[in-house]
């Protein structure tokens, strides 16, 4: 992903938004990873006209800001593609679901956790100003708001995961590149399993 | 250092620790369904890699299948696809494939432990969150990513970060009626959804002790739903005592040596954790959930919260302060890897035994196996269901996440023993209820929400 993402924000101000909401069962049944976008909050989408990824002025918001437990419930994938698929590049919240903050960072979706406060702050800001604009430097692992005064936050983000980030690089690289290790501790380790397959 | 039990599984599977990287670390056994692995499966092939040990990945069809009686595969066209992809893509890479009709197809957290393959101190993982269920046997399980499926697939391994421990205590004794189920839910009310976010959660004391392992299984599942990484019981005689003669658990002298090792499989004395929780269970009445997520479980003599949600009220059709026993349901589930082994059918039989289904409210009783269906079958289960005016269906997901044909229709409310009352998550504008079987039979015969005590 580009080491800066500026873009005005989506607010979804509701906690504990699940995977479920993010993408409905009903649209698992595929064997691709594109094409989930138009069905992002399907759900909410539906029973909420002013659902906001409904709204016209937040439909090319890349950042997505949110409240706490972002992405539990299912580990669905697709979550992360519909997200990824619909423009969604950054998502802001107080905390995250542990898978759902996994299967982001491998979809080049930056989650980002700020304090609660200054989420709050964000929203604020954006229903006061109607819209508000953020730039995220990766690198600098900073969020600003472009011309305002004391408008950043800092946040964190493990070291190796950035690099991930920022060169388009997956995990299946560095597992691979250590596949000496793997086979040797496979033969030590292989003493402490004890189900077989084979006989099914 | 004295270690707890997750530290001692975990510090067994580090392959490789680098400074700067995530932990190389072992996955022992991998679980694979339709619904999540096609994706990795075609990773494979673009990356051109091969399977790393496919003798340790077993794989079923349980989400999208259709459980209807004379069933032939899926009803729409794109599960279809998905189950033939994943029977080609078994075949190709050379994964056993527990298919309909195998005698062993399932859903997927029943037919590991079933089969045998779940075993203490070992590391589980598959597409699906509900992993956590084979933690009932001092394993660690948990759910993965489809990214993270073509890792283990290719590789055998992951890259993680260490998780924090968490003890949870159940203090007191089990009343009448009060089931895994309710322990479970209680925790999730107390801690809240994301109360366990970042943890892998130990169970202990005397309560967990005297449960079975269908009941531990109950317990490990919902550990997600409180946020949890996974969710474990370390393993004894009640774990050996099910696992021996199962397919693929070890016989002879390799059971001996198996036990020997699983039988250090404990928390150390004086270990510790970073958080340590107690439910008080005493005195506590069978659990249902109210609003639209798990952590909204209230007791069934109780009353919705006056400070409830209203976003979730308003989803639910229901009022603050309301009584939540006496609410009608239109639909009942009894099902999913929750509560879809035979133990739960049996718990569930007793209330429907010279009962009927209340008029205008259907029930879908769906075993979590073909095992389990064999089973209750043999002991008359599907006559008591049957003849209640229950749907006795083949084992599959179904109404738990409504991916097959399967829902709970718009605006309909729904007593479910699945672990999941999300928005729309049994079909769109689905209401839905959690509790356990009994309480779900209760519901059922009744017409609505009913204290199961009441009917004894």
């Amino acid at each position: 992903m580009k080491n800066i993402i500026k873009s005005k924000i989506m607010p979804l101000p509701r906690a504990d938004i699940d995977t479920d909401l993010i993408i409905p069962a009903d649209f698992l049944t595929t064997t691709d990873k594109k094409g989930l976008g138009e069905h992002v909050f399907a759900r909410l989408r539906m029973m909420e006209g002013n659902f906001p990824f409904n709204l016209k002025k937040y439909r090319d918001a890349k950042i997505l800001v949110t409240r706490k437990n972002f992405g539990c419930g299912s580990s669905r994938e697709h979550a992360a593609w519909a997200l990824k698929d619909w423009g969604i590049e950054v998502v802001i919240a107080p905390s995250f679901s542990d898978i759902f903050f996994s299967n982001a960072m491998k979809n080049g979706i930056l989650p980002i956790i700020l304090e609660e406060k200054v989420v709050e702050w964000i929203f604020e800001e954006e229903k006061e100003k109607n819209g508000c604009e953020l730039e995220v430097d990766l690198v600098k692992q900073i969020v600003k708001i472009p011309g305002k005064k004391d408008g950043f936050a800092m946040f964190a983000i493990d070291s190796y995961r950035k690099e991930c980030l920022l060169k388009d690089m997956d995990d299946m690289d560095y597992l691979v590149s250590q596949m000496n290790e793997i086979e040797k501790f496979d033969k030590k380790h292989a003493a402490n399993i004890f189900f077989d397959t084979k006989v099914l | 250092m004295a270690r707890n039990i997750i530290q001692k599984i975990w510090d067994e599977h580090v392959v490789v620790s680098k400074d700067g990287f995530p932990d190389v670390f072992a996955i022992d056994l991998h679980l694979i369904h339709e619904v999540t692995s096609p994706q990795a499966f075609e990773m494979l092939r673009e990356k051109g890699l091969r399977f790393h040990v496919s003798g340790r990945a077993v794989a079923t069809i349980d989400h999208n299948v259709s459980t209807a009686v004379n069933r032939k595969i899926a009803t729409d066209v794109g599960s279809q696809k998905q189950i033939t992809a994943l029977r080609g893509n078994c075949a190709e890479f050379g994964v056993k494939l527990m298919d309909m009709d195998s005698g062993r197809q399932g859903i997927v957290h029943v037919i590991g432990p079933e089969l045998g393959l779940t075993q203490p101190g070992i590391t589980v993982v598959c597409g699906d969150s509900h992993t956590s269920t084979h933690g009932a046997f001092g394993a660690l399980a948990f759910g993965i990513g489809t990214t993270e499926v073509g890792h283990v697939m290719a590789t055998g391994c992951l890259l993680q970060e260490k998780p924090k421990t968490m003890k949870v205590n159940f203090v007191g004794r089990m009343g009448e009626c009060v089931t895994a189920k309710d322990l479970i839910l209680k925790l999730i009310s107390q801690i809240g959804v994301s109360g366990a976010r970042g943890y892998v959660i130990e169970y202990c004391g005397e309560v967990v002790r005297a449960m079975s392992m269908d009941e531990r299984m109950t317990i490990c599942n919902m550990s997600i739903e409180c946020g949890a990484r996974a969710g474990l019981i370390a393993p004894d005689s009640v774990t050996f005592e099910y696992m021996m003669g199962r397919e693929c658990a070890p016989v002879g002298e390799k059971w001996n040596e198996a036990v020997k090792y699983w039988k250090s499989l404990r928390s150390d004395d004086g270990a510790e954790y970073d958080r340590v929780v107690d439910v008080e269970i005493d005195g506590m009445a069978p659990m249902v959930t109210w609003g639209f997520n798990p952590g909204q479980g209230i007791e069934v003599t109780g009353s919705i919260p006056k400070d409830a949600d209203a976003q979730a009220l308003d989803y639910v059709r229901l009022k603050a302060g309301q009584a939540i026993e006496g609410v009608t349901v239109d639909y009942v589930f009894i099902g999913s890897c929750t509560n879809a082994r035979l133990s739960d059918l049996r718990a569930a039989a007793e209330i429907f035994k010279n009962r009927k289904v209340a008029k205008g409210v259907i029930v879908y009783i769906v075993p979590g196996s073909e095992d389990v269906m064999k089973q209750a079958k043999s002991e008359g289960l599907d006559q008591i269901f049957e003849g209640a005016g229950a749907l006795f269906r083949n084992p599959g997901c179904s109404m738990c996440l409504a991916m097959n044909e399967d829902k709970v229709p718009e605006g309909k409310r729904c007593a479910s023993t699945s672990n999941r009352n999300f928005v729309g998550r049994q079909g769109k504008g689905a209401i839905t209820h959690l509790m356990s079987p009994i309480m779900a039979a209760a519901a059922a015969v009744t017409g609505k929400i009913t204290d199961v005590r009441k009917l004894l």
